[in-house]
């Protein structure tokens, strides 16, 4: 949980300075410094940032009453959809976060324990 | 194990994000693009009601912009350079990409853009010379110190926007196609003035004609192309008189046409239904006893919308209309004094010279008597994801060299070539004429701002408080024999060269008809009394036919009678044809379903409405019936392209020579004639239209037929309008047609102060995730016009007021 929070927090605020995919990055950290199993470290990074991706379009598209999700759904997926647009957007994110929170968890499955070892 | 599995999800992430980054084809890089942060979500906008105030440290006293409920900005500036700046910075706010766009395009730049599916494009225009009119036209801009410092300061002013804005930002077009806006520059002004000489002047039959004349001879092409149409109500009324002297006109030399060869050539057609409507009612026809004055551009649908509304207010100027996105100042509007508006002229402006080469290395080539040096361009195109390509463009005197169908350009063994002699190569500084315009009091400060017009040449129409209007076809018309250049010219001939210009004060003009009124929508300038040369052919005459019959029983007029007028659907053609092809018809010999189609087409009253089937039979029928009369006899291949009589003479020979052997189809052998022509055609309309829309019911109707769409410039139907219903069509006063239309409507009614009304099919906005985007359409669509806010100071008060911008 508290792996799920700070993706989404630290997320958030990396990117509004940095690119989109500085995400991985934290995901990747976060799932480094701290998660328990192959599957919680994917979550966190899944859902942390699929939580703040589908939260942040689904404040900008309240702006425009969905005109404009929906001509974009039309635009990339051919359907007028509101939903769908949103949807895509959480998942994406959420699986570039995913992976990268689970190359985390693998990354510090390899390095972190020679670390460990090295400082005992 | 472990090291596996780190090496393989950390591989797998940085491929996923890597995939994600770059675009695939014309797929965007979704990564980017769905990235809330980033992407096309922070193109959604709010309607906006906070006042702002943004430094941008490039005015030099504080500007004042006023939004109304539309999001139409109005300028209080405290110099003439801080308005342009601020309209610079305002237009790029809100049409960055489309400015653009229209610019790359001009400049031959959009494979760049989106690969090698729009290299063919590019290299027509530069194979046309548009860098090189660009280049001359703004050389001539930068010549007068009111056009250099306006152009000078609205480029600061988009430059200003661009700079500050962050990838976030970004217009959503430069998402979808992955890349970054550049910086505005003077010449990009040029480029746009050529893009509107593309749309409006490129028109040239000279190819289709000379291969007319190849196949039947000058006698039969006079008959059948004549150089003024059998009905007719030009745009000077007859009788007026000219009040000039004119230069001497060149003379018709011996042998006017270059070899005989049949030529096809990469030339788009022109769509007839470019065209455009204006007009002004003088004081005894109006209610107000002030003139009133209407216009209506046709142009190519288009999203974002074609025009941008302005209001500039300076100590010089109280301006206020549709200002063109790259282009400083306003195009078409009013100010407290005068009301003015265009439309297209359609001069022959474009002309094909046969050029000889000394030998394949086209070096040379041959003009009087001598040989001449060709000189070279090189044309750089970049290509998205390829190599640059190199086109290397020649120049004769006469203008660019074109390339020919299917020859790759510059192939050795074709030392044959027809180079463009084209009005938007010369210099001119067209700006100065809107400059002056904007800020003209009288009829003589208009006469004063037209003279300085060169291409695209428009109709302006003009109203002021004194009471007078006036209209004008205008620009910079070269002085030609008659009908030099509707035929392919002898690039050899001096002879043949354009010699001078028709002085500009003796450009046809007229002032207080006796009428009362002045309109103009496209169709001949003069009667042919007037001395010059302009054109052979002109837009149908139907539209101004139409506008003159309603506008010569108007009495007490008011804004909304016109505003009545430019929604007229009333189908002139139609009622002018019908009456004479309908009794050929041989009725005994259609099936039922057709002689139900016929009955509807008896029965109907000549309205383009929306829920009439009338127009949509009649246009296909005439479509099929022109086919029937005239493919045999003008086919046209890949070889060699030939074009078909109008249709005004097409009418003209079923009344006055229905036996003529035209109708006969030479590749049958029965001989056919105008009545099973007429009535082979119209069961082939009835069958293509049920094959369209099945038996004949709702979808046969005008509306849901036509179904007029309004396309985003980048053709993604998703940011389009589709499927828009409103009558109207080809011809008729209410010109819209499947892709074209009014691309503004503005009535200014003129008095002590202005009242003035206007609309666009769209919105203030480029950006297809603001609430300003298209919602003017509904409308224009229904007929109607906003009211246009004029105010006088900043301080003005006015319900429709709803925020407050400060530049600094």
């Amino acid at each position: 949980m508290i792996q799920i929070i700070l993706i989404a927090v630290l997320s958030l605020l990396a990117q509004f300075v940095l690119p989109w995919w500085s995400l991985a990055i934290i995901a990747f950290l976060v799932c480094f410094w701290r998660s328990s199993s192959a599957g919680q470290s994917f979550f966190a990074g899944f859902y942390g940032v699929a939580l703040v991706w589908l939260a942040y379009a689904i404040l900008l598209h309240s702006r425009t009453d969905g005109v404009f999700t929906g001509r974009m759904s039309e635009l990339l997926f051919k359907t007028n959809s509101a939903i769908l647009p949103g949807l895509v957007t959480a998942i994406v994110g959420g699986l570039v976060g995913g992976l990268a929170g689970l190359s985390g968890y693998f990354v510090k499955g390899a390095i972190g324990n020679e670390i460990a070892n090295r400082i005992s | 194990m472990r090291y596996t599995k780190a090496i393989v999800s950390s591989v797998l992430t940085i491929l996923l994000i890597w995939a994600l980054n770059r675009p695939w084809g014309s797929i965007p890089a979704f990564g980017p693009l769905l990235s809330p942060f980033v992407g096309f979500w922070q193109n959604a906008e709010s309607a906006n009601t906070t006042d702002e105030e943004i430094t941008l440290n490039g005015t030099k006293a504080p500007v004042t912009v006023i939004f109304d409920d539309l999001a139409i900005p109005h300028v209080f500036a405290q110099n003439d350079q801080d308005a342009y700046f601020a309209q610079g910075y305002l237009t790029a706010r809100d049409r960055l990409w489309q400015m653009e766009f229209q610019t790359h395009a001009a400049a031959g730049r959009v494979s760049e853009l989106v690969g090698d599916k729009a290299l063919e494009l590019d290299r027509f225009n530069r194979h046309l010379g548009m860098g090189f009119g660009a280049e001359k036209a703004v050389k001539a801009m930068m010549a007068d110190p009111r056009s250099r410092e306006s152009v000078e300061a609205y480029t600061a002013g988009v430059n200003a926007y661009i700079n500050q804005l962050k990838p976030a930002n970004y217009p959503l077009e430069y998402k979808l196609l992955g890349y970054a806006p550049e910086p505005w520059q003077p010449i990009k002004c040029a480029y746009f003035l050529k893009y509107m000489s593309g749309v409006l002047a490129l028109g040239a039959d000279d190819l289709n004609m000379s291969n007319v004349l190849k196949k039947y001879g000058t006698v039969v092409t006079a008959d059948l192309f004549p150089d003024y149409p059998f009905r007719e109500d030009p745009i000077i009324p007859v009788g007026t008189k000219w009040d000039f002297t004119p230069v001497k006109i060149p003379a018709v030399p011996a042998n006017v046409l270059p070899d005989k060869k049949s030529v096809a050539m990469n030339w788009p057609e022109q769509d007839p239904t470019i065209g455009s409507n204006n007009w002004a009612v003088g004081p005894q026809k109006s209610a107000s006893g002030y003139p009133i004055l209407a216009n209506d551009p046709h142009l190519s649908l288009s999203l974002p919308s074609i025009w941008y509304q302005i209001q500039l207010v300076t100590p010089t100027m109280n301006v206020y209309g549709a200002s063109m996105p790259g282009s400083p100042g306003v195009i078409i509007g009013f100010n407290k004094q005068v009301a003015w508006g265009v439309t297209n002229v359609g001069a022959d402006v474009l002309d094909f010279y046969q050029i000889r080469f000394k030998d394949a290395s086209r070096r040379e080539y041959w003009h009087d008597n001598k040989w001449k040096p060709v000189s070279r361009r090189l044309e750089v195109i970049k290509v998205k994801g390829m190599p640059d390509v190199v086109d290397t463009v020649l120049y004769t005197h006469h203008g660019p060299v074109m390339y020919e169908v299917g020859q790759k350009p510059f192939a050795k063994n074709v030392p044959v070539g027809y180079a463009a002699r084209w009005i938007a190569h010369e210099a001119s500084n067209d700006f100065l004429t809107y400059y002056l315009l904007d800020r003209a009091k009288n009829h003589d400060d208009y006469r004063k701002a037209l003279s300085y017009y060169g291409a695209p040449a428009q109709n302006f129409v003009f109203a002021d408080t004194a009471k007078d209007i006036a209209i004008s076809p205008n620009g910079r018309f070269p002085l030609k024999w008659k009908d030099q250049g509707k035929f392919l010219l002898d690039g050899t001939n001096p002879a043949h060269d354009w010699q001078g210009w028709i002085p500009a004060a003796q450009n046809p003009h007229v002032k207080n008809p006796p009428r009362g009124f002045v309109s103009s929508a496209n169709q001949s300038s003069t009667d042919p009394t007037y001395p010059y040369y302009i054109n052979w052919q002109f837009a149908p005459s139907e539209r101004g036919t139409r506008i003159n019959q309603r506008l010569t029983v108007m009495q007490q007029a008011t804004p909304d009678s016109l505003r009545a007028l430019q929604n007229d659907n009333f189908n002139l053609q139609a009622a002018n044809a019908l009456p004479v092809l309908l009794p050929y018809m041989e009725e005994k010999s259609l099936s039922a379903e057709q002689k139900k189609a016929f009955d509807v087409i008896k029965k109907w009253r000549y309205n383009n409405d929306i829920a009439e089937i009338g127009p949509t039979l009649f246009t296909e029928w005439m479509r099929q019936y022109l086919d029937g009369v005239w493919k045999d006899d003008f086919p046209s291949n890949d070889t060699t392209t030939l074009r078909y009589p109008s249709f005004d003479r097409t009418l003209h020979m079923a009344e006055k020579e229905p036996t003529a052997h035209w109708f006969d189809d030479i590749t049958t052998s029965p001989k056919e004639t105008i009545g099973s022509v007429l009535t082979q055609s119209f069961r082939g309309a009835v069958d293509s239209l049920t094959r369209q829309h099945g038996a004949m019911g709702t979808a046969w109707q005008w509306g849901p037929h036509k179904a007029t769409r309004i396309t985003h410039l980048a053709r993604l139907d998703a940011l389009s309008a589709l499927n828009v219903q409103i009558g109207g069509g080809r011809s008729v006063v209410n010109a819209t047609s499947e892709r074209h239309g009014p691309s503004w409507r503005m009535v200014v009614a003129l008095g002590p102060t202005p009242k003035a009304y206007g609309v666009y099919p769209g919105g203030q906005s480029g950006n297809p995730g603001s609430p300003n985007y298209l919602n003017m359409l509904e409308t224009w669509r229904t007929g109607q016009l906003n009211e246009l806010l004029f105010l006088q100071t900043a301080q003005d008060k006015n319900s429709r007021i709803k925020r407050k911008m400060t530049l600094k």
